[in-house]
């Protein structure tokens, strides 16, 4: 086995940066206090100075005011928040009807779900074959019933970038509340919330050198939402429970950290390894939009051959890369947003997706480009179809 | 580090043996499809004299399990007679492998099953099949475990998808929980003539579409 691992899963989660666990430290051992009122002792204030400078901090990338923005556990929570606080605020006033997209993430697909449970009425709404929602037909599925759009910032296994501010003039004409889930996006794309309608953001840390743990949520002021998790008062009364400082101070510290060229960086080496598999390593199909794409992600569909035993294979030389097909799961189900795409099981089967970090090199990329063109080959040998187009 | 895979599952996904194809195969037969989950063909050679297996390959489009498992029955059968090489089962395949996850038997059990029907493809082309048990609703059933549902890439039976299956003097009826004019509707059709119409006493068979 292969002693160096070079890790280009950063979709699912991300190293973080020393920096940002240096910014944190004082908050474990020494301004480790909860943050309190203005009124009350030295560490407690200091507690929530730290606190309000952080979310200073994530409203100003936004372009959105510190009240605008909670701290919650992470994405996950973030999109539950979204869903589930609009529809207890809206059900019964305005209607129960909620449309997102097919190729939704976890958190806002099963919140829906939930929902439907409980008595809603969900539109999943389809994508083209790229993976982008038509605005058109979203329009002529917003009822009077409608009370919230919710559809991805970009795709998390994709990479494919929606026309939020499209889908949100949309959504401002109509009259309906749009919550975008930003995970993927957030500091690798611009988001200003004075030019975009959109009245809810889910946010994450750790998809950014930052903490595990932590996230956040951009709420538009005036935005008809009810408190979900009950308990203290914290976070404008919206999220209650012990404010995670440390983790907010990382997340600012996270956000700080990204600049302009990493992110054109990473986009200079996203292009390299797409166009050289595409190049170079016959039968692939490229999964999701070639150019309105995430900076970091490389979804490539390998034919003839199934993804567990690509990721295996790379694997053991070192490479850490994450499939979208049945095998690869724990549920054995596909990934639903191939299918989305209109992509069948094979499709799914031999979809590998890298995605970079601020770690990943030039030579990293061309590594994995390499093994790739052997590893597919060698399993493409063992493998009975496809033999006719070779 | 600790992989759900033995050393000898890693061991044989990394350097199948007998890989590949046998021109003029005495038997041969693929299991599973490529329009859904893993699919395994096996090739055999057979020495008529002594009722062995002289030559055997397999080829693999699936997963670890899969491979490593295709690889392993391959040496498991070669030189055994075709009664010894169809007794062999899947716990068979999986202790010489060192053990197999559980949730990886379904793309693993398709290799024996590939070995199974290659040896009965042999059978059938040399007249040498001996007991002909009446088919049965059961039988149908197991046979559609075969079919996959290319939407998710499990069989149509533990998909729920077989709505009825009926059967009357040869003639059977299957009815499938899928409308007509979906995308997947023909080639599923076509998987389970594939898988019935080949039953010696099926003399014709009905598949039916739901709205």
């Amino acid at each position: 086995m292969s002693a160096r691992r070079i890790y280009l899963d950063n979709a699912a989660t991300t190293r973080m940066d020393e920096q940002v666990l240096e910014a944190m430290k004082p908050y474990f051992f020494d301004i480790y206090a909860v943050a309190t009122s203005e009124f009350a002792y030295t560490q407690g204030i200091e507690a929530r100075e730290a606190l309000d400078e952080a979310r200073e901090g994530l409203a100003r990338f936004l372009n959105a005011n510190p009240e605008e923005f909670i701290f919650t556990s992470g994405s996950t929570e973030s999109s539950n928040i979204a869903l589930k606080g609009v529809a207890l605020a809206l059900g019964n006033k305005k209607g129960k009807h909620i449309i997102v997209s097919k190729i939704e993430d976890f958190p806002v697909l099963h919140s829906a779900r939930a929902l439907e449970r409980e008595g809603f009425t969900i539109t999943y709404l389809d994508v083209d074959s790229e993976g982008l929602v038509n605005i058109d037909r979203l329009k002529d599925h917003i009822s009077d019933e409608t009370i919230l759009v919710s559809i991805q910032h970009a795709n998390q296994e994709i990479g494919t970038v929606q026309d939020i501010a499209g889908i949100g003039r949309v959504c401002r004409e109509k009259n309906v509340l749009f919550h975008t889930d930003a995970t993927h996006t957030f500091t690798r794309l611009p988001i200003d919330v004075e030019k975009v309608p959109v009245d809810l953001i889910t946010v994450s840390a750790h998809t950014i050198h930052g903490p595990k743990g932590v996230g956040g949520l951009y709420i538009r002021k005036g935005t008809q939402i009810a408190k979900w998790m009950d308990g203290g008062f914290q976070e404008f009364n919206l999220r209650a429970g012990l404010e995670n400082i440390s983790g907010a101070i990382g997340f600012a510290k996270a956000v700080e950290l990204v600049t302009p060229t990493e992110n054109e960086w990473l986009r200079t080496m996203r292009d390299r390894a797409i166009d050289r598999i595409l190049a170079e390593i016959p039968d692939t199909t490229l999964n999701g939009h070639r150019t309105r794409r995430l900076p970091q992600n490389v979804n490539i569909t390998f034919h003839f051959i199934e993804g567990e035993s690509i990721t295996l294979h790379l694997d053991m030389h070192g490479f850490a890369v994450s499939t979208g097909s049945a095998c690869f799961s724990r549920s054995l189900e596909g990934s639903h947003v191939i299918y989305g795409i209109g992509g069948d099981h094979e499709r799914a089967h031999g979809s590998i997706r890298i995605t970079l970090g601020r770690y990943n090199t030039m030579e990293e990329v061309d590594a994995v480009v390499q093994t790739l063109a052997e590893v597919t080959q060698e399993l493409r040998n063992i493998s009975p179809l496809g033999k006719e187009s070779r | 580090m600790k992989f759900p895979y033995s050393d000898t599952v890693l061991e044989h996904f990394r350097h199948p043996r007998n890989v590949g194809k046998i021109d003029n195969a005495d038997g041969k037969a693929t299991e599973g499809s490529p329009a859904c989950g893993d699919m395994v063909s096996v090739y055999i050679k057979v020495d008529p004299d002594k009722n062995i297996l002289s030559d055997i390959k397999f080829e693999s489009y699936g997963c670890a399990s899969n491979i490593a498992t295709g690889s392993i029955i391959t040496e498991l059968a070669k030189g055994k007679t075709l009664d010894e090489a169809k007794r062999i089962t899947w716990k068979d395949a999986s202790q010489a492998l060192g053990g197999l996850p559980k949730i990886k038997a379904h793309c693993s059990v398709l290799a024996v099953e590939g070995l199974r029907s290659a040896i009965e493809n042999y059978e059938e082309r040399h007249g040498l099949v001996k007991e002909r048990k009446p088919t049965t609703v059961e039988t149908v059933r197991n046979r559609l475990k075969k079919v996959m549902n290319p939407i998710s890439g499990l069989d149509l039976v533990r998909t729920n998808m077989v709505r009825d299956i009926g059967i009357q003097d040869g003639n059977v009826r299957v009815v499938v929980d899928l409308p007509a004019n979906h995308q997947f509707a023909a080639a599923i059709k076509e998987e389970i003539k594939e898988k019935i119409e080949t039953l010696w006493d099926v003399k014709q068979l009905v598949i039916e579409f739901t709205e």
